[in-house]
């Protein structure tokens, strides 16, 4: 994917907001503003979910964002397509080169096959994603909670099928800017994950910026 | 090449069906039983989604189905694993070898530009559904929707993926004939139909029959080809195991 880099001023952003290693996040955008993920360390995963605003079932889709591109990989230009075929976010400038939807999001119950039993007891995106959800509006739950995106991840497929998490492509203060085609919700879990490389074994903050369209 | 493991099943099923036209299905089948899949023309697709019949919120997860088993396809001795660490299915037997799980279904949109559009007024029951519809429909008889739709398996269809992550549809990838078993280690709730993949070039809307078989089948031994395929699956149906201890 083309490494596109953006004008937009941080001093000129609406709203800044760090999120620390395993730390949930929830914010709201409205059609026309632009949100910017920034990996300030380097490394980072951000677990991140969106939803329509006003209908949290029409929520990102990671097959219909995969089929609508006829490719795995997310990257400028990428569409992020909800259940209900609507656009939700267009992905307009990044400069990491890419992101992956397929490898999903930690959680207890799925380090203990992936991992080991005795691993169950550390903290994992599901559980930053339940309370996150949680939070924006009680009346949601784990059922809502589908296979998010994994900005500034690296999980590449090769041609005879295989799958692995690989060490990242991202840097310090690789970003990623998305522009929100109507207004939508966005829920981020900063990945804790101690077992494999998505953070190079080492977890750190991320942090978010949201500019007015 | 993966292996094949041709299980042995009762010759007699429980239950048989037959679809045809963008045919649609949902059931609920018990752990212990067989669900065989048969592509009775060649081409077939069938769409697949799985819940725990238990707390449907389970459900089948494309990444940690893939992730725990470290691919991007599915095949014998694949395991289907909700998103609880557990294993809802295992297929035990496949004469096809790569099933893809990545690319969804299709929409009443891509139908209409793919196919055109044939309403049932035109065209009565020869008219063109789609994947999403589908499903919603079966999802609805048991009290989910929108909600619920999640990446699905794609049964008999193989796309493969080049290094820049572009997806390519491998045409007359399943013979007239091929079958796959899912044996279910949770009681599940299967919904399934049989529409087109989604990245099929084929300009044709041309549904392929496929048949349904329930059978009986035994329990995963200790060295059951499922459960020894990797020490991730083997864990898994440790949960699974586990989960059936305390609720029997």
């Amino acid at each position: 994917m083309p490494f596109t880099s953006s004008k937009l001023d941080p001093s000129a952003a609406l709203h800044r907001h760090p999120i620390l290693a395993g730390d949930p996040w929830t914010g709201d955008l409205t059609r026309g503003q632009i949100l910017r993920i920034v990996d300030v360390e380097g490394n980072q995963a951000a677990d991140t979910l969106f939803y329509d605003s006003h209908d949290p079932a029409n929520r990102y889709s990671a097959s219909d964002t995969i089929r609508h591109q006829a490719a795995l990989y997310l990257g400028t230009g990428t569409q992020l397509i909800s259940t209900g075929g609507d656009v939700l976010l267009t992905l307009i400038a990044d400069t990491c080169g890419r992101h992956d939807t397929l490898g999903g999001a930690c959680s207890r119950e799925s380090n203990t096959t992936r991992y080991a039993v005795e691993k169950e007891y550390m903290h994992a995106c599901r559980d930053s994603f339940l309370c996150a959800v949680h939070t924006w509006r009680p009346d949601l739950g784990k059922r809502d909670i589908t296979c998010n995106i994994n900005f500034f991840m690296n999980v590449p497929v090769t041609s005879d099928g295989q799958l692995t998490f690989a060490d990242g492509v991202s840097a310090p203060g690789c970003y990623v800017e998305l522009r929100a085609e109507r207004d939508v919700t966005c829920v981020i879990s900063n990945c804790p994950q101690l077992n494999n490389p998505c953070n190079a074994y080492n977890p750190t903050p991320i942090e978010v910026i949201i500019w007015d369209s | 090449m993966p292996d094949l493991e041709i299980n042995s099943t009762p010759d007699v099923p429980l239950f048989t069906k037959t679809l045809s036209h963008s045919g649609m299905w949902s059931g609920r089948i018990s752990r212990g039983k067989t669900l065989r899949l048969t592509d009775l023309e060649g081409g077939a697709n069938v769409g697949l989604l799985l819940y725990h019949a238990d707390v449907p919120s389970e459900r089948y997860n494309l990444p940690d189905t893939l992730k725990t088993q470290h691919t991007f396809h599915l095949r014998h001795p694949y395991c289907l694993h909700s998103d609880m660490g557990r294993v809802l299915a295992s297929i035990t037997t496949d004469t096809v070898g790569w099933h893809d799980t990545v690319c969804g279904c299709s929409d009443a949109k891509l139908v209409a530009a793919k196919y055109g559009i044939k309403t049932y007024q035109t065209a009565r029951n020869e008219f063109h559904r789609n994947g999403r519809d589908c499903f919603l429909l079966e999802l609805a008889k048991w009290g989910l929707g929108q909600r619920d739709l999640v990446p699905n398996v794609n049964v008999f269809s193989k796309v493969i993926a080049d290094e820049a992550g572009r997806l390519t549809f491998v045409r007359e990838h399943s013979q007239p004939g091929s079958r796959v078993d899912l044996r279910f280690e949770l009681d599940t709730i299967v919904v399934l139909n049989t529409c087109q993949h989604p990245l099929d070039p084929d300009s044709k809307y041309h549904p392929r029959h496929v048949r349904l078989e329930v059978f009986r089948t035994t329990p995963p031994a200790s060295d059951d080809a499922c459960r020894r395929s990797c020490p991730e699956n083997e864990r898994a149906f440790t949960n699974t195991e586990n989960y059936h201890a305390l609720r029997s």
